[in-house]
């Protein structure tokens, strides 16, 4: 395998959405080739560090203000009515 | 079948008890809906427009429509399903707004060869998170996947922030499953590419860049 075949698998491989055999194929590359190492571990924890640093929060008095204007123009405009 | 598919997921269940609710006219059912959904629309509406103001519209206007509209939303896929699709149209369009640019799509090209080959083979070490405080790591993030084009940071998104899976992300963006993961896979390294300058291991240093 080389490096090449292994970036186009990378996101299923990441994912846990290929089969043992590719998998047993993918990881016999990781434990020779450093650079496909390094760029699985770094790609995982990109993904890693956005899933766990939200970094859009919703404040809450924000989510309240929202809250309170949607249901007013649902209130006011109902089903099947186009607000303009 | 059915039977069990409905025990096999009491939240798909419950949802589209609280949207029967909504489609009779149970405002407060559809308050629920919104209660439910409402984070998940302002960070989606974020990450597309950059701009709190056009989320904050972005998510008044989604749900407002979908309201509207609930008579139309036949029940095949889940609500939300239906209801992001809806918001990322309207994130959209504000986009092209705000840029004037009508080009805005998630059609545009994307045989960009940007991050595509790594170039960045250094580990990240120490953990970025011990590297950086709270706020510092939030700006780097968020300038990060600014630099991503409106198709790119939308399918990561979906898929990586919010857990949604291929199939359900090719299905709220129109697009085909193969398309998905491509856009995925182009993604992830171009954020990991560009990551790398702030989290690389310097040679003999401390880490810090």
């Amino acid at each position: 395998m080389k490096c090449n075949d292994f970036l186009k698998e990378l996101t299923d491989y990441l994912d846990g959405k290929i089969s043992e055999s590719l998998k047993a194929e993918l990881d016999e590359h990781l434990h020779w080739c450093h650079e496909c190492h390094v760029v699985m571990n770094t790609t995982k924890k990109t993904i890693e560090i956005y899933r766990d640093n939200q970094i859009y929060e919703l404040p809450e008095d924000l989510r309240t203000r929202l809250h309170q204007a949607i249901m007013t123009k649902c209130r006011h405009h109902g089903h099947g009515k186009k607000s303009n | 079948m059915e039977t069990i598919q409905k025990k096999a997921d009491e939240g798909i269940t419950s949802e589209m008890a609280l949207v029967q609710a909504a489609k009779k006219g149970d405002l407060e059912a559809f308050s629920e809906l919104v209660r439910r959904y409402d984070r998940n629309i302002f960070r989606i509406a974020q990450h597309i427009t950059h701009n709190e103001e056009d989320a904050q519209d972005v998510v008044q206007d989604a749900f407002l429509k979908a309201y509207q509209n609930l008579e139309q939303f036949q029940g095949n896929s889940k609500f939300y399903t239906w209801l992001v699709r809806i918001a990322v149209n309207e994130a959209l369009m504000r986009l092209r707004k705000r840029r004037n640019d009508r080009t805005v799509s998630l059609d545009e090209d994307v045989e960009t060869e940007d991050g595509a080959i790594p170039r960045e083979v250094a580990d990240w070490s120490p953990n970025p998170e011990q590297l950086y405080g709270t706020s510092e790591l939030g700006d780097i993030l968020k300038k990060t996947i600014q630099g991503l084009s409106p198709g790119f940071r939308t399918v990561f998104v979906l898929r990586d922030v919010e857990g949604l899976s291929t199939e359900e992300t090719a299905e709220m963006l129109g697009l085909s499953v193969p398309a998905v993961k491509s856009r995925l896979l182009r993604a992830r390294l171009q954020l990991r590419e560009r990551l790398a300058k702030y989290f690389k291991q310097k040679k003999g240093g401390d880490g810090q860049p």
